[in-house]
């Protein structure tokens, strides 16, 4: 299992190309792939499709793509902290197509995990089930809400080993577990890059077989 | 007393503390951004609960030199901390527990509430659109929904007939909170319960744009 997927920055970088579906983890900047949001600012990456949780915080995490006007879309569940989101969905320079925050997770979940999508009662009788199909079970009301899935994954892991199994500290865990199965590259950026079998097995959340590449992390 | 004489801070505190006295030891609590995060402060003593930050704390407490805001933000983005005994969680994992049933209380603002406990609490078309964020999830599957807010809003009721803004969700609101009295919603409409003695009921009417039902008695909210 001791195959190396340490790449440059600047390589892991050139694998998001403009007009990419990308998603990255966090909430509020907290847990964002810090090096590697600076490396797609460096590069000049634009037109993205971005499913992150939310439109963070001015000049922090993706907020920082936002303010850069990289993104042509963003799906997120809150942006009321990010005034500049506001403003480019106004000025029509992004689309925001706002999802209820569980329902994102599990439209995630259900796109890594091989499922037709989710059934929930989130967002019946609300504005958010307009077009969306209501199945009845066991005389239950539930919204159908789709998979969703990317093209690249950009994870942020503290402690990530040769293999790419992956240890989240605080919360910065988040979406990325159900990210990490959703796409269909995933780069993570580690900032503790130790030895294999460094993660006891039963501390292993993310398991290396979902991670494609590894980039350094850390400072930023 | 009026609301003249409040001042914000007043009013918030009042509202924080009358809904404290509703929770229960050991309940597992999510509260909301803004004034339901004053409400732990208020606690009753002997009355210890359990905050559940949707972003993935089971526990959740202020922030310490432990945790840095790096690593761990509470669901407003703030720097936090989990409490001995607590829990990182994944967000697929903290939604399970919210509309599982799992969440014994969810204390929230809102912009409208209804007669039926219909919730509007996330969006003014045209004007602000933060985001519904975990609000829909909350008030869906929560044991119970408390909605902690000021009775109105530039002199105009939150508390209507029917809500007029795109919904969080229908029917879900359990009791509201306000500087003038507590409220409850039951299948036949809202019952004003407890009352703010700085005002009478007559003045709770006014500002209360739905039939209330006035129990009797009717204790005082302080």
């Amino acid at each position: 299992m001791a195959r190396d997927k340490m790449i440059a920055l600047a390589e892991a970088v050139a694998k998001v190309e403009d007009g990419m579906t990308v998603m990255i983890g966090g909430f509020m900047g907290c847990g964002n792939a810090h090096v590697l949001i600076d490396g797609l600012i460096e590069a000049g990456t634009k037109d993205l499709t971005l499913i992150c949780n939310d439109g963070a915080l001015p000049g922090y995490g993706v907020g920082k793509l936002v303010e850069q006007h990289r993104l042509r879309k963003l799906i997120a569940s809150h942006v009321g902290l990010n005034p500049e989101v506001g403003r480019q969905m106004n000025a029509g320079e992004l689309e925001v197509e706002l999802v209820p925050q569980g329902t994102f997770a599990e439209r995630i979940r259900s796109g890594g995990t091989g499922l037709g999508g989710v059934l929930t009662p989130t967002g019946i009788g609300t504005i958010v089930a307009e077009g969306k199909p209501v199945v009845e079970v066991d005389g239950k009301a539930f919204l159908l809400e789709k998979p969703l899935r990317a093209d690249i994954a950009l994870l942020s892991g503290y402690k990530v080993d040769p293999f790419g199994n992956i240890w989240y500290r605080g919360d910065t865990r988040t979406f990325q577990p159900v990210m990490a199965m959703a796409a269909d590259t995933v780069i993570v950026e580690a900032d503790q890059l130790i030895p294999l079998g460094a993660i006891p097995p039963e501390d292993v959340v993310t398991s290396g077989i979902l991670v494609d590449h590894i980039v350094k992390g850390g400072d930023w | 007393m009026s609301t003249m004489q409040m001042d914000k801070v007043q009013i918030r505190e009042l509202i924080a503390g009358r809904v404290a006295r509703e929770l229960n030891d050991g309940d597992v609590v999510n509260l909301g951004i803004g004034l339901p995060t004053m409400i732990p402060s208020f606690l009753p003593d002997g009355v210890e609960v359990i905050l559940e930050a949707e972003n993935g704390i089971v526990g959740a407490g202020p922030a310490t030199d432990t945790f840095s805001a790096r690593y761990v933000v509470d669901a407003g983005g703030k720097q936090a901390s989990a409490i001995p005994g607590g829990a990182f969680i994944d967000s697929a994992t903290s939604f399970g527990l919210i509309r599982g049933g799992h969440i014994d209380a969810t204390v929230l603002g809102a912009l409208e509430v209804d007669a039926k406990g219909n919730l509007a609490n996330w969006i003014i078309p045209g004007k602000m659109l933060p985001g519904m964020g975990g609000a829909m999830d909350l008030v869906v599957g929560a044991k119970r929904v408390i909605v902690a807010m000021e009775h109105t809003q530039k002199g105009r009721p939150k508390i209507l007939e029917a809500c007029t803004l795109p919904l969080t969700a229908v029917e879900c609101v359990d009791l509201i909170v306000t500087e003038m009295g507590v409220i409850e919603v039951t299948p036949d409409g809202l019952v004003l319960k407890e009352i703010n003695p700085a005002f009478t009921v007559d003045e709770v009417r006014e500002a209360t744009g739905a039939e209330l039902t006035i129990a009797e008695p009717l204790p005082s909210m302080l």
